[in-house]
Parts: C-alpha cells; structure tokens; sequence
C-alpha cells in the first residue's frame, strides 16, 4: 500500500453534487421498467376482462339472468329503499364496532393478568372467550333476540335492533379478543424485560410498550373482523329490523326479482373497501416512520 | 495493493436518506484476503456503507463492484449477489424461532441446496471450532450475547462467501467477550477471508486491519495501514477523533 492517501479538502473543495450519467442512465432504465410493468398490467387486465365478458355473455342462461338478477329497471327502485336500509347497518357498526374493540381488549387484557388473586378474572374471561367463539352467531341471535322478550323481564328492552346489537357484540369480542391476544403474545419477551427495568409496572408495561406494539400488529386481523361485523349486522332483520338486507328481502318477495339483493349485497363491498385500504395505509404510514426499511 | 482485482470495489457512491446525504461520495478499494476496517464517529454511515454493498439499500449514485460485476445495476439478481456475501449485523439477527443449528444451515439447505446432514456436519464443525458444540440444540434466546454473536459469524461465514461484512460485531459484548470474538475474526483472517468491518474497537482495528478507512462528512476521508492512520493521521478530523478516543482511553 503506498503513503495514507487525504482526499482534497472535504468539505471547502468538493464540488456541489451533480447527478452522473450513470445515475441518469439507471433511472432512465427503471422508469421504462416501470412504463413496461404498467404496460403489461393494463395489456393482461384487459385480455382477462374480455375473456370474462365473452364467456359469461356468451353462456345460454345469460339473457334470463340478466333480467332476473341484473335488471337496471329493479336496481334503480330498490336503491333508495336500500339505501335507507344501510343507515341501520351502519349505525350498528358504528357503536358496535368500537365497543366491540375495547370490550375485546379489556376481556385479552384480563386474560394475560398474572398472579393468584387474578385467577378467577382469568378464568372468567377464558370460559367467555372459549363458549362464545364457538358458539354459533344465528343461534346467539335468535335466542337473544326471541329470548330475551320472552322472559318478560321488567326494564329490559325488546327492542329487536339493540338485541341483535348485544348478541354481534357477545359474539365478536370473542374473537377480537382472541385477536388481540395473539398480538400480546408475539411481543418479543425482551420488551417486557426491558420495560420491567425501567421500573414500569406490569400495567404501565402492557399499557406504554406490550400493547402499541401489538396493536400495531394485529390492525389488519381487527379490521378483517369488522369487515365481517359489518356483513354480520344483516343478520339483525332476523328479528325484524328493516336494514339494506330486509329492504332488499322485502322488494324480492314483492316482484321475485333478485337485483334489490345483488345492489345491497354491492353495498357491502363498497362500504368494506375503503375500511380495508384506510388500514392498510395506516399500518403503512406507521412502518414508514419507525422501520430502518431499506429495499428488502 | 496487490496486483489482482479488488474483491469490492465502491465508485462514487452516494446515499442520501431524504435530505440528509449520509454518504457523499464514497470510494473504497478490497482487495482479495484483506481486512478493511472502517473507523469514524457514530452516525458518519459505516452500517449505512455495508448496508449498501449487501443490497439492502439502494445507492442514490455510483456503484459497487463485486468481483469486477457492477453489483448496483438494476439489471442484477440481488439475491445471487447477496450469496456470495456474509452479513453480520449490529445486532445479531439471528432467527428466534430457529436453534442454532438451523439458523446456520438454513441458507446452506434452502439457497444452496446442501444436504441436510452434510450441512449440519459443517454447522457443527465450525461451532466446535467456536466452542459452541454443546449449544448447537439451543435458541437464540437463550443464548449469551458473546455466543449469539459467534453463532451469527458461523452462520454467515458457512457458506463460503466471497466477502464478510462485519457491524460492529464487538458492540454490545463485554470485554472478554470481545476478546472472544475478535481472536475467532483472527482466525478468519488468518484463514485468507475478504473482511469489510465497521468498528469502534480501535486496539483491534490497529491489530487486524490491512487497511484503515476513516469515514466522515459522506466521504472517506483518509485511508492507510493501520500504522499510517492510527500513528501519523495526516488530516485534522482524524487527528481529532483519534485524539478524543485516546482521552476517553479507549485507544
Ligand atoms: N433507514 C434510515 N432512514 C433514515 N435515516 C437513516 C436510516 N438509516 C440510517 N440513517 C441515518 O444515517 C446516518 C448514518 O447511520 P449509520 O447507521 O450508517 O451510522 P454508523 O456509522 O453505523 O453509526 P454507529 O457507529 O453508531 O453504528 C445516521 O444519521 C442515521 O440516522
Ligand atoms: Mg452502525
């Protein structure tokens, strides 16, 4: 090796940066990467959407279908009905959804609680996590919904859409519960230990360092089981509430044409869509800021 | 230098983490069974530098060379780039849900297609060699900093890259530990590997280093044998940070 070499003097004598024309040419060839890969998705969407359009249209059945299932003139009559029927559907998402999340939360937290006077807590919470997760939804709801007006019990309400909202927040925080315990368990033991170190109590532990992070992790599972909780409150016309799902049912009875169903069951895929991009922007935004990245 | 290629070579390189330009304007020469230490204050971008030559960054400009193949193209397959290189990271990485012996021989048998039990034959026969056979069954966890860090070289080391690139394998260990880790470096040394290492453990950088590299402002900003650096530093920044380094007796 010859003599230590000292470059120029660093910081006066270095010239202001200037791409170079390797850097150029590099981006130059991934833009057209890029125009290519978007190139190719437009070219194969396009082929498999005509494909489809072609074997569907094609097939016998299809012009009596159409008329049955896909009548402009129904869907256009069942729309505001319909539409009328979905403030229900979200106003049941709306308060049980985030009862449903801290009622799942508090019963998760119960079941991590250590120590013997806790012992029947935990018990507590693990028999109502294990009975109703496996109980089936429908039986829940007609048990609770003809149930519970039949027992006649003074100040209770018989009210169909606030029991069928009990029994969706019975049975869901089960499983969000669920949800949320696996999270706390896939925080690394080190954590704890650390946070224990700082002098922070068991609370204060699960509180400021377990359950960010395992919320963080378990966002997109959360907002899977409210997709499902937002199909599942149709189930509340069972006891009579008039929701998209009834509305729908009601028109089909009268004309036994099934579009006012295909439009509400559209209504749910259109209210699920942007509950599932928001997550997925939020959990994105999230790693952005904390994670070293880097492109692996 | 010898007469060969260089095994790495960096050209230019720069790296900038939105605003801030962490490296500038990096060039760095490794040559084939050489020991490149890379010195200089925290935060100047030594894990930045290797992060870069295992792909695991993009580089903004300029490019890395592995064995004369410009590894930065965007035409290259990462992945067979990343095979012929051995990372050991600041902190360990190694797998929790694996034991040791597959954490090390999960590359060998996935990527290159070793048998299992010859993959393990040589698993073992390096970790005997770290004094770790007995711990072969165990997870990482359980693990002392000191053997979690020898399993991460042994696992790195495995599959005969053509390059190691070391972070500041010393960081987090106490100093028997060190000396533990850095004679087994030693070895590796002695053995003829290409290493690249980031450290702040000056007394070993002096020892092991065929070449010095002091990194600051993005740019390396001198370079030499570890008796040209460490004993006449011919710029101030080095002489300063070397000096401070002596004060806090860590030279
Ligand atoms: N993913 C990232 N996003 C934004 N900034 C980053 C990222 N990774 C590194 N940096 C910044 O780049 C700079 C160099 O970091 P780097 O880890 O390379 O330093 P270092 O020389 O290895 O320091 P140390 O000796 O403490 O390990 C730091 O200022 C750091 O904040
Ligand atoms: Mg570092």
């Amino acid at each position: 090796m010859s003599g230590a070499e000292v470059s120029a003097d660093p910081v006066m004598g270095r010239a202001p940066y200037q791409p170079s024309e390797r850097r150029l040419a590099r981006e130059a060839y991934r833009r057209s990467r890029t125009r290519r890969s978007a190139l190719i998705a437009a070219a194969s969407t396009l082929a498999v959407a005509t494909v489809l359009f072609i074997v569907v249209t094609g097939s016998p059945g299809w012009p009596v279908t159409q008329k049955t299932f896909l009548s402009p003139h129904y869907a256009r009559a069942a729309l505001s009905p319909v539409l009328h029927g979905f403030v229900l559907n979200l106003e049941l998402l709306a308060v049980c959804g985030p009862t449903i999340l801290v009622l799942g939360l508090v019963i998760a937290a119960a079941r991590t609680l250590r120590g013997p006077v806790f012992l029947p807590v935990r018990l507590l919470a693990t028999a109502y996590v294990d009975f109703f997760r496996g109980f089936p939804l429908i039986i829940l709801l007609l048990l609770i919904v003809f149930g519970v007006p039949a027992l006649q019990l003074q100040g209770v309400t018989n009210d169909p859409i606030i029991l069928g909202g009990t029994a969706l927040v019975i049975n869901y925080s089960a499983y969000v519960a669920e949800v949320y315990r696996a999270g706390i368990e896939s925080v690394h033991p080190s954590q704890r230990a650390a946070a224990r170190s700082l002098g922070l109590t068991y609370t204060q532990t699960m509180r400021f360092v377990v359950l960010p992070q395992a919320i963080r992790r378990v966002v997109p599972a959360l907002v899977n089981d409210m997709a499902s909780l937002q199909k599942d409150t149709g189930l509340v016309y069972i006891g009579g509430a008039i929701d998209a799902v009834a509305a729908a049912h009601i028109m089909v009875a009268g004309s036994f044409n099934y579009t006012p169903l295909v439009v509400a069951g559209l209504g749910f895929v259109i209210l699920t869509i942007p509950m599932t991009r928001y997550a997925d922007w939020l959990t994105r935004r999230m790693d952005r800021r904390r994670a070293q990245g880097g492109i692996v | 230098m010898t007469a060969t290629d260089p095994v790495l070579r960096f050209e230019s390189v720069r790296k900038a983490f939105g605003e801030q330009v962490v490296l500038d304007d990096v060039s760095l020469e490794v040559p084939e069974h050489s020991v490149t230490v890379l010195i200089g204050a925290s935060g100047s971008g030594k894990s930045t530098l290797l992060r870069c030559a295992n792909l695991l960054e993009e580089i903004d400009d300029g490019a890395i060379w592995l064995d004369g193949e410009d590894v930065t193209d965007p035409r290259v397959d990462a992945d067979a780039v990343r095979r012929r290189i051995g990372v050991v990271f600041q902190a360990y990485n190694l797998f929790p849900h694996l034991n040791v012996l597959d954490n090390i021989t999960l590359g060998p048998r996935r990527v290159h297609g070793v048998r299992r039990a010859e993959a393990e034959r040589r698993a073992t026969e390096l970790l005997d060699r770290l004094g770790l056979a007995a711990k072969a069954r165990e997870y990482p966890d359980r693990l002392s900093g000191g053997q979690q860090q020898r399993v991460a070289l042994v696992r790195a080391i495995v599959s005969e890259p053509r390059v190691l690139l070391l972070d500041e394998i010393t960081a987090a260990l106490d100093p028997e530990l060190v000396t533990e880790v850095l004679s087994v470096v030693r070895d590796l040394k002695e053995q003829g590997r290409t290493m690249v290492l980031a450290t702040h453990e000056m007394a070993f950088a002096r020892d092991v280093a065929d070449q010095v590299c002091f990194l600051a402002d993005g740019v390396i900003l001198e370079r030499g044998t570890s008796a040209q650096v460490f004993g006449d530093p011919q710029h101030e920044r080095t002489r300063r940070f070397l000096s401070r380094l002596s004060d806090a007796g860590r030279l």
